[in-house]
């Protein structure tokens, strides 16, 4: 018996159709994956699910009966609680207050009881086997901690169903792990499971069955064990394993390197990074290598002139710099794609063309406007290119899926040709064909002579894409490998120490 | 896709409402559309014509004084400057001095655009500082600031001690009013340095100078209210070009400025990514700050020329009552727009259609004798129906409730 099921579910936003007629089943007491490329709908057909949206066709059906929910308040009280990739918590709040809030208890003259909302708040958490001072503010606790609060809140109702959406992007390995073993605990109390995720071994990890999206459209159901990962990544994309495997086996090293682009002495920052030496040459890629919090975006965010440094010189092409405000770096032709797309990246209300146009336009000032035919060329140009999948530049953004709005973003640093471009993160929540794009792209930049400097937490990443790497550790530079000793082994020799 | 149904898409509901309420005065408002040309010569004829009784409390106190001027200043002028300080003046000679064109038009709906002109200038800077997500609420007080200065230099020059005075009255006028302009756009570079420069949020930055700004304007002057007969001035608000108020044709001057200003340059575009997400813009290579920063500069020089707009209009210049919650009318000019004070996307055109509707409802409460005590009721009902028709999630709701119905009526 299905604990939930959708029939012919669609969607259809203006001019696009999102979701063409699917049919999805979760039971009782299995760990769901729902995987496809960004786009592919996974994300459309959570929001119908929880009712964010409601679906334009089909029906949703959850324990039997039919349902059509008007928010997703509706859905939580139902038994459907959702945890999204952004922790949607209150920072400023204490963890008791933020697993509480909306259902405080009350005392006898309804008045919230704090003693009572404490008591609850533990047990929420003692469920998932943490203990924390749930007085303290969330914002004082990593972010790991911040997202199984946020999982303890989600069951404190009475659920039945929970829907993991991207639950391990700002995860780091022992993390995941403690998630796991929670999910593996709530499945084995006859809980069902969604989960989302771009990470192929986390879904083979923990899954019991897959379902895979293209395109909008069911291309089907299958059990975990029975799907070689090849072929999964091959339903998802769309190709043959066979055509996935020459795309990966066409990554090749620039191997040309010219002058010294940006150079870095002793640059370093009290307090957010100790002093550091580095320079990066014309067509080469620099890797940033280590854990969340050794300091990677934290140099990212100093060459690029957001935070000030307060020791060292740098130079570009030979002459002394000061970046001391993003202005500066960028007149500089340095770019910056950085971490958090939502927060410094996209800017949701405007277009595709306009967001695209907007560092290019920022280096020439008010007074030196593109045209509006200018800018549509660009734009036109860069979807092309970049292959954004929207009907048109004059989208906004926001209505694009994370994958497409990381590529507007490269769009609008390539429009302005730097000289330096750094990606912080680039492939985070991005799935296996956008980020084979996304490398073999900076590939072919570096190849033209860009300069690149490039952080990843994932590792892989950086030893197949980087021709040198600086690996880093509580906030320090703890060495540097070049040319064939980049391996996993060495690098993760001198992160551990 | 249809690309400038898109781009007039914000107009419609703000101009739907216009439409409804200008249909309101042709079928319950005798005359309401009646335009006359007239010889310039009647100047002083018509304007008595035009308002039918005059509230007739020459002897009324301050308080009440305050309540009835928006009433006053579409009266004769020397009625409030009769009130307040006996002056020698002869209504009669301004007459011929106030008309380029020799024929001009007549009417209410020309006496809207000219009463409405103040809060339509207002309304421009208003919109750009909104859209970076900001607010100013001391325009009232800076027009306040711009009246005392320009009336103080005015008088001072009339009485031929302060140098440019043997320019002629002709010319000299134009020192008080480049001053008044002057002193309100440094009032602008005061709030921007408090929002941008300090980072102080824009709500309290205002404030300081919204409090402080009458004081500064009763300093100027005194505390005296200060009138003035020089032509010149006189003309902004009360003479007419080309068939049309000349306030008219400064509205249409700075609409025309600012819109190519940021329609031509990329200034729109990095308000409203400034105000749609300021840290990402700062990351996109915008200096944020100074983007800011201009547009409260802006919008102090718009409150400069509606300030001058305001003394010109009564002649005189009252610290006390001049832009009196003009700063409101101003901020709802904006949002009937369609701009958001979320910041983001802005439209000048729809604060300007904004203005005309909040001017178009206070001339009908007049010509339907609602006092001016209570006018503020019927101004606000309008004002809720014309937010909730612009809100997506009522018409929403008011649209589900009519095809539930339909859908019963068809079950039956």
């Amino acid at each position: 018996m299905d604990l939930l099921q959708t029939k012919g579910v669609e969607k259809q936003f203006l001019g696009v159709k999102a979701l063409k007629g699917v049919d999805f089943s979760v039971k009782a007491g299995e760990i769901h994956a729902l995987m496809g490329e960004n786009g592919a709908g996974k994300s459309t057909l959570i929001k119908i699910i929880t009712g964010v949206y409601p679906a334009s066709a089909g029906s949703v059906y959850f324990n039997g009966k039919e349902c059509k929910f008007r928010s997703p308040l509706d859905a939580e009280h139902a038994g459907i609680s959702t945890v999204y990739q952004e922790v949607n918590l209150l920072p400023d709040l204490s963890v008791a207050e933020n697993i509480c809030i909306g259902r405080e208890p009350r005392t006898k003259l309804g008045f919230i009881s704090k003693k009572q909302r404490k008591v609850q708040a533990r047990k929420a958490l003692k469920r998932l086997d943490i203990d924390i001072n749930v007085g303290e503010n969330l914002s004082s606790y990593s972010i790991a901690i911040q997202q199984l609060v946020a999982i303890a809140r989600a069951l404190d109702v009475d659920c039945k169903l929970l829907i993991l959406d991207e639950p391990t992007s700002s995860l780091d390995e022992n993390e995941v792990k403690e998630l796991f073993k929670v999910m593996k605990k709530l499945r084995e109390e006859g809980m069902a499971i969604i989960f989302i995720t771009h990470f192929l071994d986390q879904v083979y990890e923990v899954s019991d069955r897959i379902t895979i999206l293209r395109d909008g459209q069911l291309v089907g159901s299958y059990d975990a064990k029975d799907l070689p990962r090849i072929e999964m990544v091959a339903k998802m994309i769309g190709k043959t394993p066979e055509e996935i495997n020459r795309m990966q086996a066409g990554i090749v090293k620039n191997t040309k390197f010219g002058d010294v682009v940006y150079e870095a002495k002793g640059i370093g920052r009290v307090g957010t990074i100790s002093p550091v030496d580095l320079h990066v040459r014309a067509g080469e890629q620099l890797g940033l290598a280590g854990l969340l919090g050794s300091g990677r975006s934290e140099i990212a965010q100093i060459i690029f002139g957001v935070d000030p440094h307060d020791s060292g010189t740098m130079t570009m092409c030979g002459k002394s710099v000061n970046f001391n405000s993003p202005q500066k770096a960028v007149k500089a032709r340095v770019a910056l794609i950085a971490e958090d797309r939502k927060v410094t990246g996209i800017i949701p209300d405007l277009t595709i063309r306009e967001n695209i146009i907007l560092a290019l336009q920022a280096s020439k000032g008010i007074w030196k406007t593109m045209t509006l035919k200018q800018q549509e060329e660009m734009a036109e140009k860069y979807i092309k290119l970049l292959r954004i999948k929207t009907p048109s530049g004059e989208q906004l953004i926001k209505h694009l899926s994370g994958g497409n709005q990381q590529k507007v973003l490269i769009a609008r640093w390539l429009a302005t040709s730097p000289k330096l471009l750094i990606l912080d993160e680039p492939t985070r929540g991005i799935d296996v064909g956008a980020k084979a794009e996304i490398e073999a792209l900076t590939q072919d930049l570096c190849g033209e002579g860009m300069a690149v400097i490039f952080i990843s937490s994932e590792l892989e990443e950086v030893v197949r894409d980087c021709d040198r790497v600086i690996v880093l550790r509580d906030r320090k530079k703890v060495g540097e490998v070049a040319g064939e000793d980049i391996s996993l082994k060495n690098i993760m020799k001198l992160i551990a120490g | 896709m249809n690309k400038s149904s898109n781009k007039f898409r914000h107009l419609v509901w703000p101009l739907v409402s216009l439409a409804l309420l200008l249909l309101f005065n042709a079928i319950f408002t005798d005359n309401f559309f009646k335009v006359e040309i007239k010889k310039v010569d009647s100047v002083q004829e018509s304007v008595r014509d035009q308002i039918p009784e005059i509230p007739d409390e020459l002897t009324g106190t301050a308080a009440e004084a305050s309540a009835k001027a928006e009433a006053e200043i579409q009266a004769p002028a020397e009625q409030p400057a009769a009130k307040q300080a006996p002056v020698e003046q002869a209504p009669a000679k301004e007459g011929k001095g106030v008309s380029i064109f020799g024929y001009y038009l007549y009417g209410t709906p020309i006496d809207i655009l000219n009463q409405g002109a103040k809060v339509m200038v207002l309304a421009i800077g208003m919109t750009l500082v909104i859209a970076t997500g900001g607010i100013d609420i001391s325009v009232g007080a800076v027009m306040a600031i711009a009246g005392a200065i320009a009336a103080l230099l005015i008088s001072m020059l009339d009485a031929g001690n302060f140098p440019g005075a043997s320019m002629g009255p002709a010319v000299y006028w134009i020192i008080p009013v480049i001053a008044a302009l002057i002193l309100a756009t440094v009032a602008g570079v005061w709030n921007g340095m408090l929002v941008a420069g300090f980072g102080i949020q824009p709500m309290v930055a205002t404030l300081v100078l919204m409090v402080a700004g009458r004081g500064v304007a009763q300093l100027i002057t005194d505390g005296q209210i200060i009138t003035f007969t020089n032509p010149g001035l006189v003309f902004l608000c009360n003479g007419h070009a080309l068939f049309l108020p000349f306030s008219v044709w400064i509205v249409v001057a700075m609409y025309v400025i600012f819109g190519l200003l940021t329609r031509k340059t990329a200034f729109g575009l990095f308000i409203e990514s400034v105000g749609n997400n300021e840290r990402a813009s700062r990351y996109a290579g915008i200096e944020a700050r100074r983007i800011k920063w201009l547009a409260y500069v802006i919008c102090g020089f718009c409150a400069g020329v509606a300030g001058l707009l305001a003394a010109s209009n009564i002649k005189c210049a009252d610290s006390n009552n001049a832009g009196l919650n003009l700063e409101l009318d101003a901020i709802l000019a904006t949002v009937i727009g369609g701009t958001s004070m979320a910041g983001g996307r802005f439209f000048l055109s729809g604060s300007l259609v904004g203005a005309i509707l909040i001017q178009t409802l206070t001339t009908t409460m007049y010509m339907k004798n609602v006092s001016p005590a209570i006018v503020a009721v019927p101004k606000a009902m309008v004002v809720i129906i014309v937010c909730l028709l612009q809100s997506p999630v009522f018409r929403a709701k008011v649209l589900s409730i009519f095809a539930s119905k339909a859908a019963k009526g068809g079950v039956q």
